[in-house]
């Protein structure tokens, strides 16, 4: 028996978001229809004729897979179900800039969708173009290393706390290194009514230039270094779900040839960064 | 008349992608204490149930190695594939 979301799907090998995919079926089940935005999601898992899922599944553009979920939960309660469960699957280049007025709509209207963000930070499937998802400093075709530039002069856009400001019941972060966070986070998501919002940090080892047998690893080293902060939002509260262990920025920097050409100082600038989140969290804890 | 194209569902396990492999994976079953990690892990979903020892379709396994890399016992070695 395979999952409901199949092999023979064209990811990369040791592609993150394909894990992510099999963690989002396994922890949601059949009773759900799927709204995906184009990207290496959609790429991998649906090359016409053929499908990798085995639930009702809908590609829509990157402008308005939000609304086409809205709409479609408004048909479903129409007919009377009150069960199924509509989730929107989109990478970050769909949740973070192209389908963000739609998100935002969406989650003001708090219609009762369950939006799943897997984020590799950057454009992948057209080739790593930045995003305003990719971190500070981070190499992609868009954001060159050489005399004028030194990777992307951005830091990664917040946006786990701009959802939570449309004060939806849940927003959760969480990793696919993680299996059973990713599964419980789902599992809460799906039972609450209203807007809901689930990031998957999922590396891609394609853009990131990570040995293939990395795939899951990298990812656990972004949560191990506090590069990638485990949360829940629930009605307003912030909560850290995981503490992590803060290995040093650069154990995460030095196996990713998209930041390879990071110097010390970039480092060190970085480090500080992530430095300054987890002091302010620990102290708001103790408190 | 509304059109939309319409795949059926599933129907990517036509595309076998065994023949992307440059490694395979080895399982030793002495190693291994059947913890379930390669199989939750395992991008293609194709190293059979966990509770089970595991056993990899190679129909579909691309050789990406993750398994290997995760398991706690290092049970799976790679090797090239001939
Ligand atoms: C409006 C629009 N702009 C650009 C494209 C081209 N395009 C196709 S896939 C893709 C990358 C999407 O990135 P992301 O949402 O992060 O998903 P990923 O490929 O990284 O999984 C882009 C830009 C498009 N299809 N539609
Ligand atoms: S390019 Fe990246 S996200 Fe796309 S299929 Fe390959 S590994 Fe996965
Ligand atoms: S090598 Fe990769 S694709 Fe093959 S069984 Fe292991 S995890 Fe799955
Ligand atoms: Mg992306």
């Amino acid at each position: 028996m395979t999952d409901l979301f199949t092999p023979g799907h064209r990811a990369c090998a040791g592609c993150g978001a394909a894990i992510a995919f099999r963690q989002i079926v396994n922890a949601l089940g059949k009773d759900i229809v799927i709204v995906n935005a184009t990207g290496c999601g959609e790429i991998i898992s649906t090359p016409f004729p053929e499908s990798a899922w085995e639930v009702p599944y809908i590609h829509t553009l990157f402008e308005n897979v939000p609304a086409v979920a809205s709409g479609v939960v408004a048909a479903l309660r129409a007919q009377g179900n009150d069960h199924t469960t509509v989730v929107c699957i989109a990478g970050d280049g769909s949740t973070y800039d192209i389908g963000f007025g739609a998100l935002s709509g969406m989650l003001e209207r708090n219609d009762d969708v369950l939006y799943i963000c897997y984020d590799n930070e950057a454009y992948m499937n057209t080739g790593v173009q930045r995003s305003s998802s990719t971190p500070l400093h981070a190499l992609t075709t868009t954001s060159e290393v050489g005399k004028a530039l030194h990777g992307k002069e951005q830091f990664k856009k917040p946006l786990l706390d701009i959802v939570a400001a449309h004060r939806v019941p849940y927003a959760a972060s969480t990793c696919i290194a993680y299996p059973f966070d990713v599964d419980k986070k789902l599992k809460k998501a799906k039972a609450i009514r209203g807007a809901r919002f689930v990031s998957i940090f999922a590396s891609c080892v394609t853009g990131w230039g990570v040995d293939t047998q990395l795939g899951v690893s990298i990812a656990r080293l972004a949560v191990e270094t506090g590069m990638w902060p485990m949360q829940e939002y629930e009605n307003g509260e912030m909560k850290i779900t995981m503490k992590p262990a803060r290995k040093p920025v650069l154990e995460y920097f030095k196996l990713q040839r998209r930041f390879k050409h990071l110097t010390p100082e970039e480092v060190a600038e970085i480090q500080k960064t992530v430095d300054g989140f987890w002091a302010k969290h620990e102290a708001g804890e103790k408190k | 008349m509304m059109k939309a194209a319409i795949s059926k569902p599933g129907t990517a396990k036509n595309n076998k992608t065994g023949d992307w492999r440059t490694f395979r994976p080895n399982v030793d079953n002495q190693k291994c204490i059947k913890c379930g990690t390669c199989q939750r892990f395992c991008p293609e979903g194709v190293m059979g149930k966990i509770g089970e020892y595991p056993e990899v379709d190679f129909d579909y396994c691309k050789g990406c190695g993750i398994c290997a890399n995760e398991c706690p016992k290092k049970a799976i070695t790679m090797s090239e594939d001939k």
